[in-house]
């Protein structure tokens, strides 16, 4: 079994260079070291799973898709052509033309960078969001407790795509408004795990030491609590993030999303619905990239979860 | 010579795919007596008792020259065999009652529920009659509120005594304890020995008493065999033990604080690597 | 005592006199009721903040509901006088409980496409789902929980591989694509199943609603080929939630079964002798029921998003097809009113739910 960490003599005779050195300091100087020395050993860990391996590989084949569309394929993703259109895949057209008679591949290719967009941004907007709720409700206890979590059952009282349904039907189609509407929903778990984080945390020596020293709950807080709420939150947020995928394609499909004649692969099974008796390759296509992304995320979330969370996992 | 109850030669258990060896080669039998098994964390004694029982996880790997118990080979036995001895010719107690009886049946059902098992032909009536009496056996007053009630209700010292009524409702030869006392107030603890002191004597049971304490199972047991690292390093009569010959036993005896002899500091035990290799065969009583 | 010096004494450390000491704890009942008092108050605000958010949600509208009333043309006056009338200009705290004040008399407003009050919209359809999510949930439950409990006992083996095949492709394939591809298998390719709606479009209206579940009420009535019809289109809709019920809930009983067979009280159970299936039944699921409670209530809130997708798919003419349609012909006051009513489900459910565990859970009691 690998050690966490070696004796300096084991250390010195490690072949390669001074960077893996670096990572095996028995004794990290700094934040930034011991970050990246527990990274590693993480990635140790999760080197072991190869479902999530795999789940991984898709992301970053997701990634590369989405950044190098243009290099992929020749045709232009919102051109039409209608004599070509509804033809099934050939050489020419991979994965066949839909009703437009654009073709299908690289409406797929383009439609990576929408859904990579969507989910880079939910991330962003829906972690922070709710670490911060969930540390402060956990903290503060007493009415601050009460009055968000109160907030947070209320989110909670609608199923995620209703509510988002309705958030972006208030105001009004198109990507970004999508996105809102998505985060809206997507933040109360975190909050809520956050949250009870938190609590178990509070109690704890460490802080009231701190605490003694004169730190401020907000130092307190972002400093010393936070930190210890971000991997548990990393899991939930990739398993989670499955759902999101499922959502924003649900939003897509029913005509909140990014608008015409932009590629994405929810809208782009919507428009594909009337002519899938004949054509149903132009449903297929994107169905099959909305379950590849989603199952990566479920993948990756759950060997995650063994690696960060031992305790939560079965 | 008594016979024994249970006989057991070179026992080897080994987890995770044989990399750890967590009982190595293990010999001893049990007649009609108390026989105390000492260890520390780690030492393997209680991994020995759940073997008797084969109630080890199914990842690990028991092997053994002999391990039976009044003749029946418990190494070949099947699992319907062993669901004939189990609860009925062999008991086991565990530690904590918290976490050991199931927390959404009440006691007196879940006391019931050996007895019913094991004498299917019974009414419900005479298995309740039964609860009640083994109950009363262990010295719980008010027998019929404290059968209703939840483990959660209960206090620790109640909740051992129902464990105990549990093992030995259907009439068992051989009670194993794991423990049963560490996880009680220490007061309670000796009401509780004595209570198996008691139900030992009068019922001609065979006792196996797992334990870290030393100066316990002394007072306790007529007999007393020490465990180090998987290896049964020392045995002798506890009466005996202050003749014991073994540097791990010695070590043990010295860290026990006297209160007629304080020393100004507590000795610490040595470890030596040999005792990892050492090994002793049971002698001939 | 001589050593009381020696005892720390804790920060707090006051002494009480006598009259503080001596309170009296309160009536047990007095307990009761506040604790009761504090579950309904926690209700009543989720309750008025699920209507706050929809209000919110009507406001944030971009459109103008004084335009959407007049049409684009309109002069000042007439703008002004329909303004005051929908009460735009007060607080939005009167806007909000003049809101409140509508929803609890009924009254969510008028359907612009189908004219009449949603409230009498929603009652008529609202059976249609339920039919759909209740054939749902007895699929989810009658094949989720064996084998999720199986998968858990006999992990590892071939079973567990399923289930935990069965749950990932539920969790990770979007159920209107599922719809989609099943509609064109068996539907267009295979001619097995029904197309829209609840039944043919000959036996429309020819069964007496009773229940308003169609199984039911043709059954009752004898009425065997609109009966066979009515199954012939619940099916594939039906099946296709179920399996996503499925995917749930036996990934979710798979998972508390594992956290109850590592329990030292199955240790026990198994030293009584007693055999693997009451070991399982009698003692690990029996902690799980609970559990698996609250998984149902989750469920069915999953299944009401589910129907809003699926019903639009296959034309079920139900609550997600009422609001996906009012979403299409951009009428908002179905849109709001839909899901309102969702929101309102799942909140009941929920708290029946919770209701239900305080009962049948023994340590909470």
């Amino acid at each position: 079994m690998t050690p966490m960490t070696m004796s300096t003599e084991q250390a010195d005779h490690i072949d390669g260079g001074r960077f893996r050195k670096w990572l095996h300091a028995p004794e990290p100087q700094g934040w930034f070291q011991s970050s990246a020395q527990q990274f590693h050993q993480g990635w140790l860990k999760f080197r072991l799973h190869p479902l999530g391996l795999a789940g991984l590989a898709i992301i970053v084949l997701l990634i590369l898709v989405a950044l190098s569309a243009p290099l992929l394929t020749a045709y232009d993703p919102i051109v039409q052509d209608m004599a070509g259109r509804l033809s099934p895949p050939s050489a020419e057209h991979w994965l066949g033309t839909d009703n437009f008679g654009r073709d299908v591949f690289a409406r797929i290719v383009y439609g990576a960078r929408t859904t990579l967009y969507i989910i880079i941004l939910v991330s962003v907007i829906v972690a922070p969001m709710g670490l911060l709720i969930g540390t402060c409700s956990g903290y503060f206890g007493g009415i601050v407790d009460e009055v968000l979590m109160r907030v947070t059952d209320i989110f909670l009282s609608f199923p995620g795509l209703v509510l988002a349904l309705g958030f972006a039907a208030a105001l009004g189609p198109g990507i970004t408004n999508a996105i809102i509407a998505i985060s809206l929903t997507a933040w109360p778990p975190i909050a809520r795990l956050a949250r009870a984080e938190t609590l178990s945390l509070r109690k704890a020596d460490f802080i009231a030491a701190v605490r003694l020293q004169g730190a401020t709950p907000a130092t307190i807080i972002t400093r010393h609590i936070l930190p210890m709420c971000i991997p548990s939150v990393i899991v939930r947020v990739t398993l989670n993030m499955a759902g999101i995928i499922i959502t924003a394609a649900g939003l897509g499909f029913l005509g909140l999303g990014a608008q015409p004649p932009w590629p994405e692969w929810g809208t782009m099974a919507a428009t594909g619905r009337e002519f899938m008796l004949d054509s149903p390759w132009v449903i297929a296509a994107p169905g099959i990239a909305i379950a590849l992304v989603s199952l990566a995320f479920n993948l990756v979330g759950d060997a995650l979860r063994d690696v960060l969370d031992p305790r939560g996992s079965q | 010579m008594s016979t024994s109850l249970i006989d057991i030669r070179n026992l080897e258990i080994a987890f995770g795919h044989g990399t750890v060896r967590a009982v190595r080669g293990v010999t001893f039998s049990l007649g009609q007596e108390k026989l105390g098994i000492v260890g520390e964390s780690g030492s393997g004694k209680s991994t020995v008792g759940r073997a008797i029982m084969k109630l080890l996880p199914p990842t690990a790997i028991v092997s053994a020259q002999q391990m039976t118990f009044q003749g029946v080979d418990l190494l070949k036995a099947d699992e319907r065999a062993m669901m004939t001895i189990r609860g009925r010719r062999i008991g086991l107690i565990l530690q904590d009652p918290k976490y050991s009886l199931n927390p959404v049946m009440r006691v007196g059902e879940q006391i019931a529920e050996t007895y019913r098992f094991h004498y299917p032909k019974a009414t419900a009536k005479q298995a309740f009659e039964q609860m009640l009496a083994m109950l009363d056996a262990v010295k719980i007053r008010d027998v019929e509120k404290v059968a209703r009630l939840y483990p959660h209700e209960i206090s620790g010292g109640m909740g051992q005594r129902v464990m105990i009524a549990m093992m030995l409702i259907a009439e068992p030869e051989v009670l194993i304890a794991d423990e049963p006392t560490s996880a009680l107030d220490v007061t309670v603890r000796l009401e509780i020995l004595a209570l198996l002191d008691e139900l030992v004597a009068r019922r001609n049971l065979g006792l196996i008493f797992i334990s870290h304490d030393l100066n316990l199972v002394r007072n306790f047991c007529d007999r007393v065999l020490i465990m180090y690292a998987g290896r049964v390093v020392e045995v002798l009569k506890a009466r005996e033990l202050e003749s014991a010959k073994h540097p791990y036993t010695q070590g043990l005896l010295a860290s026990l604080p006297s209160i007629d002899n304080p020393p100004t500091r507590l000795p610490i035990l040595k470890r030596d690597p040999a005792w990892l290799h050492d090994n002793v065969l049971e002698l001939p009583r | 005592m001589a050593n009381a010096d020696l005892v720390s004494k804790r920060d707090s450390d006051t002494t009480f006199s006598e009259e503080e000491v001596a309170y009296a704890a309160p009536h047990p009942l007095a307990i009761l009721l506040r604790r009761l008092a504090g579950r309904v108050v926690a209700i009543v605000t989720t309750l008025l903040g699920l209507l706050f958010l929809t209000f919110s949600m009507g406001r944030l509208l971009p459109a103008d509901p004084v335009l959407a009333i007049t049409g684009p043309e309109v002069s000042k006056e007439v703008y002004d006088r329909v303004y005051n009338e929908l009460g735009l200009g007060q607080p939005i705290l009167v806007q909000f409980l003049s809101y409140v004040g509508r929803v609890a008399t009924g009254d969510l407003g008028t359907s612009a496409t189908t004219g009449q009050p949603i409230l009498t919209d929603l009652l008529a359809i609202f059976p249609a789902t339920i039919e759909l999510a209740v054939i749902a949930m007895i699929v989810g439950a009658l094949v989720g929980v064996p084998l999720g409990i199986t998968a858990a006992v006999r992990r590892g083996t071939v079973i567990d591989h399923v289930a935990r095949i069965v749950a990932l492709a539920g969790h990770s394939i979007p159920i209107f694509w599922t719809g989609l591809m099943a509609l064109f298998v068996f539907y267009a390719k295979l001619q097995l199943v029904g197309a829209s709606g609840r039944v043919d479009v000959f036996y429309e209206g020819l069964v007496t609603p009773v229940t308003g579940f169609l199984l039911i009420d043709s059954a009752v009535e004898g009425q065997w080929d609109v009966f066979q019809s009515a199954l012939g289109h619940i099916i594939l809709p039906g099946a296709i939630l179920g399996y996503y019920s499925v995917a749930y809930i036996s990934r979710m009983s798979r998972s508390f079964m594992l956290e109850q067979l590592s329990q030292e009280y199955i240790v026990t159970a198994r030293a009584k002798g007693l055999g693997r299936r009451k070991v399982v039944w009698r003692h690990a699921f029996r902690n799980i029921r609970v559990q698996l409670l609250t998984i149902m209530a989750l469920t069915f809130g999953g299944l009401l998003e589910g129907a809003v997708l699926i019903e639009t798919v296959f034309g079920w003419p139900g609550l997600g097809q009422y609001l996906t349609r009012g979403l299409q012909m951009n009428d908002m006051n179905v849109v709001m009113g839909a899901v309102l009513t969702i929101g309102a489900v799942f909140l009941t459910i929920n708290i029946l739910s919770d209701v239900l565990y305080r009962i049948l859970d023994p340590r909470t009691r």
